[in-house]
């Protein structure tokens, strides 16, 4: 039966075909997606923090991306997907508001991006396509099917990665 | 110094002292908008919301929904956000109070516009801040708003990523203030970080 999963912020599912998992409205955090096409497994994170060294609360290992990506992938192998046949899709990490004096905190968006491809590169896990930064909100789901990855805006449309 | 106060775990006490701050901040905020506007302007009675980062996207009418939200940096002794939220209608509407338009429901806004949102945003947080400054005694200042015009969901999760480093939950004072029957609405957030939080009630002799 296809069902259609929902990923809240700071949260993270994986699914077999034929679900689809999506996440809405992304803003600076970053939706990372993988898909292993042989044994047809999606899993989607939506990752709000680059790092859960700085925190100080780290129990959700989902919303950071050095221990969220590293979830996400032990779940996919654990309901049957093979490592060495995942690829990845990253999208969002924008900045939301433009400032004068723009902090830290503002620019997280492409600290989350850059975080994201940091750990994938370190587990392998090759990005094919990216749709990140900007200064817009995304609406993210990857499909089990054929491991598109749809990415919804207001204002930009809608693509497929 | 503060005591700390886990925002996961917030009695009736400390949840009627979170809405009296809603409700003076945003009580000046609303008569600020009323005088500017020359209107009456109506406020609800505040809701504190301790929410799960998973359930954010869901305030407001929907993660897709599409929304002008102001947001304002708060800093000096409380750290944290204050985000002004408004349908495009209500936000159309209000430009053109401002402005001393006819009404339209035109929903693409021009530069001048936008600052003119901007420059709304300034005015209510300052009113709001600086009743809340002089009720606590502490000093709490405001940096120049910024403004984004897209989805709720995202516009939303700028003021919680703040509170992701040291918790797994946010907070926010919410405040919606009407105009007429529905013809403007509008959404107030305060979103204090946990530290904040903790400095906010003990100013007030809470703890």
């Amino acid at each position: 039966m296809l069902e259609v999963i929902r990923v809240g912020m700071a949260d993270l599912k994986v699914a077999r075909h034929p679900s689809i998992l999506t996440t809405l409205g992304l803003g600076s955090c970053v939706g990372v997606a993988l898909y292993d096409s042989k044994n047809r497994i999606i899993g989607l994170a939506h990752i709000m923090l680059p790092s859960s060294k700085i925190a100080t609360a780290n129990a959700n290992r989902a919303k950071f991306a050095d221990t969220g990506i590293v979830d996400l992938l032990e779940q996919m192998v654990a309901i049957g997907a093979n490592k060495n046949n995942l690829v990845a899709k990253i999208a969002g990490g924008a900045q939301m508001f433009n400032f004068a004096g723009t902090n830290e905190t503002m620019k997280i968006g492409a600290r989350n991006s850059e975080a994201t491809r940091v750990v994938l590169k370190e587990l392998n896990i090759p990005i094919i396509s990216e749709d990140t930064g900007g200064n817009h909100g995304r609406t993210i789901e990857i499909s089990s099917e054929d491991g598109k990855l749809m990415v919804k805006t207001i204002g930009y449309g809608v693509k497929y990665l | 110094m503060a005591n700390d106060i886990d925002i996961n775990n917030i009695n009736s006490y400390h949840l009627d002292v979170l809405k009296e701050i809603g409700n003076i901040g945003a009580g000046n905020a609303a008569t600020a908008l009323a005088k500017m506007l020359d209107k009456k302007i109506d406020m609800k009675v505040p809701q504190i919301r301790v929410m799960k980062f998973s359930e954010v996207s869901d305030v407001l009418g929907g993660a897709e929904s599409e929304v002008v939200g102001i947001l304002l940096g708060v800093n000096g002794d409380i750290n944290g956000n204050i985000l002004f939220v408004l349908d495009l209608i209500s936000a159309r509407r209000l430009v053109n109070m401002l402005m001393g338009r006819p009404l339209n429901d035109e929903i693409e806004f021009n530069s001048m516009e936008c600052s003119a949102l901007q420059e709304i945003g300034n005015i209510l947080a300052g009113s709001y801040l600086s009743s809340l400054s002089n009720l606590t005694n502490l000093r709490i200042l405001s940096d120049i708003p910024g403004l984004a015009i897209d989805m709720a969901g995202a516009i939303l999760s700028v003021p919680a990523i703040e509170f992701g480093k040291s918790s797994d939950t946010v907070l926010y004072i919410e405040n919606e203030f009407t105009y007429g029957v529905d013809s403007v609405v509008g959404d107030f957030f305060l979103v204090p970080d946990e530290i904040s939080y903790g400095r906010l009630l003990n100013a007030l002799g809470v703890a």
